[in-house]
This record gives C-alpha cells, sequence and structure tokens, in this order.
C-alpha cells in the first residue's frame, strides 16, 4: 500500500488503530485462559507470567491440555514447539520488510502476532513493518490484562469463546486475506494454494497440531520453479 | 509448580528463537530471484493452511461444526464482495447461533 519512507509514526497509529478490534477478541480469549489456569490450579504469578513472556494463547491453551490431562514436562514443550514453529516460516516472509541488523531484525520479529502479521500483508510478498508493530500493541496489553483478570476475578469463563462464536473470527479473517491473494494471484500463487491446502487437509487427522501448517510451507517451494514470476 | 516454570521458559526460549530466526534469515540481504519467488509465496500458502486448520480444527480430525458454518457464510459474503468487517461478524454470529440452537 503505501511506503513506510516519509510517514513517520503515522504507520504505527495505523497499526495501533487496525489491532484494536482484535484486542477486544485477544481480551476475551486470554480471560479465559487466565479462569483455566487458576482452576487448574497454576497459581497467579504463572499463568500471568506466561502472557507477559511468550503472548502466544495458542500455545498456552496447548500447555494447559497437555499439563491439565497429567501430561509431563516433555509433552507439553514438544506440544508447544510444533505449533510455535510456524512463525519461522511466518518471519521469513515479512523478513525482507524488516529493518536494520541482524539485533534489530530479530528484536522487530518478536511483535510477529498471527493477526498483526496478517494485517501487515501488503501483496507480492511484502509487509507494513509499522503497521504490523503497530497492530501488535494493543494486542499485547489486552493479551497480559485479560490473563490478569481471568486470573484474579474470575471472571469471564472457558466457554464464552466458543459462545460468542469468537473462534470463527480468527480463520474468517484470514480466509478474506487469502481471497484478495487468490484474486491478485498469477496461476503459480493458485497452483501453491490448492496444494498447501490439500496438504493440510490430509495432515490435520494424522499430525500433531502445528505440523500441518508447517508442512503446507513446503507449497511454497513452488516458487522456485523456472518460468512465471 | 516447578515442572509448569520449565514450561514457561522453555516456551518462551522456543518462541523468543522461532521469532527471530526468520528476520535473521531472510532480511537484509539481497536474496535470488527464485529464493524471493519462494519466500512470497509463503504468505498465501500459510494463510491457506491458517484457514483450514482454524475452520476445520487441528484436534486429530477435520470436523464440520458450527464453526465451519459460520466461516461458509462469510466465504459466501466475501466472494459476493462484502467488506472484511461484515464477513468476519458474520462467521461469528452465525457460529454463535448455530450452537446456541444446536
Amino acid at each position: 500500500m503505501t511506503d513506510e519512507a516519509g510517514r513517520g509514526g503515522e504507520g504505527y497509529i495505523a497499526g495501533v488503530r487496525a489491532g484494536l478490534p482484535f484486542a477486544l477478541v485477544v481480551f476475551v480469549v486470554t480471560n479465559s485462559f487466565g479462569v483455566l489456569a487458576r482452576s487448574l490450579g497454576w497459581g497467579v504469578l504463572a499463568p500471568i507470567a506466561f502472557s507477559v513472556v511468550t503472548f502466544f494463547v495458542a500455545a498456552q491453551f496447548a500447555v494447559a491440555a497437555v499439563m491439565g490431562a497429567g501430561g509431563g514436562v516433555f509433552p507439553a514443550i514438544a506440544a508447544v514447539v510444533l505449533l510455535n514453529a510456524r512463525f519461522l516460516p511466518m518471519g521469513m516472509a515479512v523478513g525482507p520488510s524488516l529493518k536494520g541488523g541482524p539485533l534489530r531484525r530479530a528484536l522487530e520479529g518478536q511483535t510477529i502476532l498471527t493477526t498483526s502479521w496478517a494485517l501487515a500483508i501488503r501483496g507480492g510478498g511484502r509487509f507494513d513493518r509499522a503497521f504490523m508493530i503497530g497492530a501488535t500493541v494493543p494486542q499485547y496489553v489486552a493479551w497480559v490484562v485479560g490473563t490478569v483478570v481471568g486470573v484474579l476475578a474470575h471472571v469471564g469463563g472457558v466457554g464464552v469463546v466458543e459462545r460468542l462464536g469468537l473462534d470463527a473470527i480468527f480463520p474468517a479473517f484470514f480466509l478474506a486475506l487469502l481471497i484478495g491473494e487468490l484474486r491478485g494471484g498469477e496461476k503459480r500463487t493458485i497452483a501453491a494454494i490448492a496444494i498447501a491446502a490439500a496438504l493440510t487437509a490430509a495432515l490435520v487427522p494424522n499430525a500433531p497440531p502445528g505440523v500441518p501448517v508447517l508442512a503446507a510451507c513446503g507449497a511454497a517451494l513452488l516458487g522456485l520453479k523456472r518460468g512465471s514470476s | 509448580m516447578s515442572a509448569l516454570w520449565v514450561v514457561i521458559v522453555a516456551v518462551t526460549l522456543a518462541t523468543v528463537a522461532f521469532k527471530a530466526a526468520g528476520p535473521i534469515l531472510a532480511g537484509g540481504r539481497e536474496l535470488p530471484p527464485r529464493v524471493n519467488a519462494v519466500m512470497a509465496l509463503l504468505t498465501p500458502v500459510l494463510l491457506t493452511a491458517l484457514v483450514i486448520t482454524g475452520t476445520f480444527g487441528e484436534g486429530g480430525h477435520l470436523a464440520l461444526d458450527e464453526r465451519a458454518l459460520g466461516i461458509g457464510v462469510a466465504a459466501v459474503a466475501l466472494a459476493l464482495r462484502a467488506p472484511v468487517l461484515l464477513a468476519v461478524v458474520l462467521a461469528a454470529l452465525i457460529t454463535a447461533l448455530a450452537r446456541l440452537l444446536g
């Protein structure tokens, strides 16, 4: 859309604004994580610390599911590493749009949230860096506040996300972006999307969570094919 | 208690490492055009996988449930060029209603 040069803080502010509606959803989701964690006997500090340092709710719920079912440390870590691994291809996609040397890039990479990453997509492999960083800010705040409220006040509850249909919001949003990619896409993009869809659908029943998303990234290797660019 | 803290520390380190690795590997240098083409395809490919796992679940089987219905309605709305916000709200609303009635 726009280049960042000469925009000053506008890109960040626009990102913050775009992140606000998602922050509301994040609040409800992390709130239910806080309530769940408390019911598992995690105490007050651990679930809050978990949200402060990880802010990846799928991983947080995965740990709750594994440990809540009596699973040990290693199965919990393994489950999360598989889920988290998606940040590697996401970071590679956004990498060329980030700024500075390796350290600064690594730091900017910490602001990757799946929603912020998706919000910053500008087509043709480009991302709006400031927009992504801005969009993460309100969501991060909501992450921490939602967890604190859930842990301390026990308000909300584990079923609220499902009752309000909030779990449908993220895939619907990603679908909207995907349709955008399809409309502007050349043949190779459409082929990669078809292969990724087939791979993911085939792997969901047969592989642990996280693996289908990772394996689908293999479809991007179609880019190696010479010819249309 | 201590087991939980071990998990929290390990998970945090893994998350930081994964988020740092991509930008370090892929940024700040000229890449061959074919590698760039692969990275450009990562975006639609990741979106596809997120849509499928988010719609049909990742819990060991593909579930065709209320959520899939809500997202299906959103898909129709998007195909008819409805605004993104409307489609997303429809997805949540239809999913919630279907669960209420189901």
